[in-house]
């Protein structure tokens, strides 16, 4: 029996959310617009209309580039890419070709799910692998189709969003790994603010592609040894699964094409070359169509936008804006904050939720009694809502971290004194005018030195007040 | 008031001055156009919805906003755009108002308005002639003076073509220098909007009125225009450069009127000085193959599912092009054709850069031989490459380019005359073009076409 090696690559694409499209002035954001009301010449393709490009889109570009430790071209342009569709309004797709933005970087990811938990370094250190990036670059989105019973209809208010697409090669060996990788690109882009990523939405796209190799481990020692795999040459076909649109149903698509495949090589066959489809119902892919080769697609460098030129300084200017991303603030809070390695991981995944802790911490700090630790399990275990201001926080931790010591006997003999001194009060209280109790709190509580709960204050009058009625 | 024959400005000056009203103006050309346009078939679609400016046609591959606009193909034959052209915009900003849309080469693919899928636009001088072309609606409408200006564009020749055969004045400004937006775009990195005029002086000023930097096009730039019309005024004396290799294959008539054109230059003061430029011929291949391929591509948005008509609609040239653009952008012809192309194309730009260093402007013939017969197209394949052979490195390198009458042949036919200069000195060639229409009057040629067309 032969042993298979799993063979993915992926193919990602993020519309970014910059307030305009990518070549005209019409909104990047078409959510819930009536169809076709969000166009322009330019995005509808009408004749003699040109694009010109979106500064913010390359920006934000370059700066995804640099997340993902791309080299960035200084010279770039853009391609018109030929097909037809109905979608595509110009008969062709405005994108980069041979000279994308950003090339050959890299992106660190954790094996397998369940070893998130490891806290000894080293062995996490032997868990991590970098996933290699061939290419981030720029291009814009195409219409939508609209199927309405046996009629389709062209929806263009998305034609010309700017989409970001981002290669890696072949590197994944597991569902599971690309599983972990689009999770910490997901929560990259998101650190970036540079997209809502939102897969439901469809502003983030996944597209692996799958195939096969027999092998080679078995002969190796060392089974760690990846860099000799990825020397190996690569299967001699690919199928590629589009508009998947969850991380579980990429994970299962992936599996299920494995499985797929390799009974088809078992048969001695070779599986076709194309481009499948995902039934989230079955759990299974469909061929869609065979994969047009690269070929087809006629590129050529857009006349309409002469080639961009990046100077250094804008490169390091845009570079300067890159936020600490997820892996750094995740070992910063682990080596420099003493939390534990899942409690840290949590509350990277999301920049707001990483600033909220980093905030409560800072108010923290001039109290010094609080271990950063304490006040991640407060905010982990949802203790305290999280949608309180960070000083409201403090306050609420500040409570159930210290909770007040109340002497008993002293606030009973208090309460005694204050009602006895009082009678005005009490005798208006008794005819009706509840409020008045407030009052006798505020004695009560000053007599206590506040160290008492103003509820239990209110429980202990009431008591003694219906009692001497 | 006589309005038989005045150029542009005089008629704005008499507007000004308020000796006429626009109407009256606007009247006097539909009239003409009522007249003899039936014979001529200068126009595609004649506008007559507001005539509070100075009229001008405009050739029918300018988008205007709910005006049928057709580039001359059935494929967009009840196209009403949405949206406005910046070159036209800017004309109805600047006190001109549409007369008319003008016959042209459909999707401007030719020299000869043959290739319109509606009808051939006659040569004013000569009904059984071509006008040339693609621009060869407005030269004719020009020429005949139904229109006392006109916009073609140029992508390969398409202004200074039927300027030349129907005697009048084109400019082909620097790629970049004019918007594109809203023009139909034929072969991108080469289409250059252009004005068509009586006079230098007339272009100099539509020039001035049109050039600039266009936020909805990314090549153009913001290179400073210079007042292009009241630098007429001091005559400048340039070196100027003559290159032999733009005399191969170009009829002796031409040649001996390009001589008398040459001793007036030099009594004018210019000296002349023999260059070497590149063959013609290398300009042409390249020319052939980039704009095939960008052809393919712009022509791929009328896929049938938006325009009136589907592809089937497309004329036997269109359908030429987009083959052989669509052959030399595939894989494995790619870097054969079109790479090489790009390559020769930068060999091109870097010896006119290099000549330009030596000489101010270079002048010679624009086309090797005067308006042909109709029907002769049939006797020469690639018969718009052959006409615009010498207009073609102009056009492959974006450099400016005028074209000018010179005289009349033997026929009575007129003959043309090419000035060509470095990138964004349409000051200079203007200058020239301008000292010369002074001391010649263009040896009678536009007066004498008006006034055929009494």
């Amino acid at each position: 029996m032969i042993d298979y090696q799993p063979v993915i690559g992926l193919e990602v694409h993020v519309e970014l959310k910059t307030k305009s499209k990518m070549f005209c002035q019409c909104a990047a954001n078409y959510f819930g617009k009536p169809p076709n009301t969000n166009t322009c010449p330019v995005c509808l393709g009408l004749p003699g209309a040109l694009p010109v490009p979106n500064q913010k889109a390359i920006e934000w570009t370059v700066l995804i580039g640099r997340a993902l430790n791309c080299h960035i071209n200084l010279v770039s342009k853009f391609d018109r890419k030929h097909y037809f569709y109905p979608d595509l309004a110009k008969g062709y797709q405005i994108s980069q070709y041979d000279e994308p933005i950003a090339t050959k970087g890299w992106l660190k990811i954790k094996n397998q799910i369940s070893n998130i938990k490891v806290t000894d370094q080293k062995s996490k250190r032997e868990q991590e692998h970098r996933v290699r990036i061939n290419r981030v670059h720029l291009e814009e989105d195409t219409g939508k189709l609209v199927h309405q019973s046996s009629n389709t209809l062209v929806d263009f208010n998305r034609s010309g969003v700017p989409l970001v697409e981002i290669v890696t090669e072949p590197d994944f060996t597991s569902a599971d790994e690309v599983k972990v990788f689009l999770e910490e690109l997901h929560t990259i882009i998101r650190y970036l603010g540079v997209s809502d990523a939102d897969m439901e939405k469809g502003t983030m796209r996944m597209e692996p592609n799958i195939s096969l190799k027999i092998d080679q481990r078995s002969n190796i020692k060392d089974q760690n040894d990846k860099s000799k795999i990825k020397t190996d040459s690569l299967p001699n076909y690919k199928v590629e699964v589009k508009n998947i649109n969850s991380f579980r149903f990429v994970k299962q698509a992936i599996e299920y094409e494995l499985k797929r495949q390799e009974e088809i090589l078992e048969k001695g066959q070779t599986p076709v070359q194309e481009t499948r489809g995902f039934d989230e119902k079955r759990q299974v892919t469909y061929p869609q169509r065979t994969k047009e080769q690269a070929h087809d697609y006629r590129y050529f460098p857009e006349p309409d936008i002469p080639p961009l030129h990046f100077a250094k300084d804008y490169i390091e200017q845009i570079q300067s804006q890159l936020p600490e991303l997820p892996e750094a603030k995740l070992d910063r809070f682990v080596n420099e904050l003493g939390l534990r390695y899942g409690d840290a991981f949590i509350l990277t995944r999301e920049k707001a939720t990483a600033d909220y802790f980093e905030a409560v911490l800072k108010i923290l700090g001039n109290q010094g009694k609080v271990a950063p630790q304490q006040t991640a399990n407060l905010l982990i275990n949802k203790k305290i809502s999280s949608r309180l201001d960070p000083q409201d926080f403090v306050k609420k931790a500040m409570q159930l971290l210290f909770p007040q010591t109340t002497d008993i006997v002293q606030l009973t003999s208090v309460v005694k004194t204050i009602i006895a001194s009082n009678p005005k009060v009490v005798a208006d209280y008794n005819s009706g005018k509840k409020n008045a109790i407030m009052y006798l709190v505020g004695q009560v509580m000053r007599e206590m030195k506040g160290q008492v709960e103003v509820k239990l204050v209110i429980e202990k009058l009431k008591q003694k007040l219906t009692y001497r009625n | 008031m006589e309005v038989l024959g005045k150029s542009l400005l005089e008629l704005k000056a008499l507007v000004d001055e308020k000796k006429i009203k626009t109407e009256e103006i606007f009247h006097y050309f539909l009239q003409r156009i009522k007249k003899y346009d039936p014979k001529l078939k200068a126009f595609m679609t004649v506008v007559d919805r507001d005539r509070s400016g100075l009229p001008i046609a405009v050739k029918d591959n300018y988008c205007t906003k709910s005006v049928r606009t057709t580039a001359s193909s059935k494929v967009l034959d009840d196209y009403l755009p949405q949206y406005e052209s910046t070159v036209t915009e800017k004309l109805w900003k600047n006190g001109f108002s549409l007369l008319g849309k003008t016959n042209m080469d459909a999707w401007a693919h030719g020299a000869s308005t043959e290739t319109s899928d509606y009808m051939l636009t006659k040569n004013p001088w000569d009904l059984t002639r071509y006008p040339g072309g693609s621009s060869g609606g407005s030269a004719a409408a020009l020429s005949a003076y139904l229109t006392p200006a006109a916009m073609g564009s140029d992508t390969g020749g398409s202004i200074r073509h039927p300027a030349a055969w129907c005697g009048v004045v084109g400019l082909k400004p620097t790629y970049g220098r004019v918007s594109r937006y809203g023009l139909i775009s034929m072969g991108s990195s080469f289409d250059c909007p252009g004005p068509m005029t009586l006079t230098v002086k007339d272009n100099a000023y539509l020039l001035g009125l049109l050039a600039g930097k266009d936020r909805f096009d990314a090549t153009t730039t913001n290179t400073a225009i210079p007042d292009y019309v009241k630098n007429l005024d001091t005559p400048q004396r340039f070196i100027i450069g003559l290159a032999e290799s733009y005399f191969e294959n170009v009829d002796n008539e031409i040649k001996s009127r390009l001589n008398q054109t040459i001793t007036v230059l030099k009594k004018l003061g210019h000296q002349i000085k023999p260059v070497k430029i590149l063959s013609p011929k290398y300009a042409i291949s390249v020319y052939t193959v980039l704009q095939r391929s960008e052809v393919s591509s712009n022509l791929s948005r009328y896929d049938g599912v938006r325009y009136a008509n589907g592809r089937h609609f497309f004329g036997a040239e269109a359908k030429r092009r987009t083959m052989l653009g669509t052959y030399s952008l595939s894989y494995g012809y790619y870097d054969a054709f079109y790479k090489r192309a790009q390559k020769v194309r930068t060999l091109v730009i870097n010896n006119f850069l290099a000549i330009f260093r030596d000489v101010d402007l270079i002048i010679g013939p624009n086309t090797p031989v005067t308006a042909l017969k109709i029907g002769e197209f049939e006797k020469y394949p690639f018969f718009g490459e052959i006409m615009d052979a010498l207009n073609e490195p102009a056009s492959v390198a974006g450099i400016p380019a005028i074209s000018l009458p010179i005289g009349l042949d033997r026929q009575g036919l007129p003959i043309g005359m090419q000035i060509m200069g470095n990138y964004f000195r349409e000051d200079l060639i203007l200058n020239l073009a301008h000292q010369f229409e002074q001391e010649t009057e263009f040896f009678g040629v536009i007066k004498k076409g008006i006034e055929r067309y009494q």
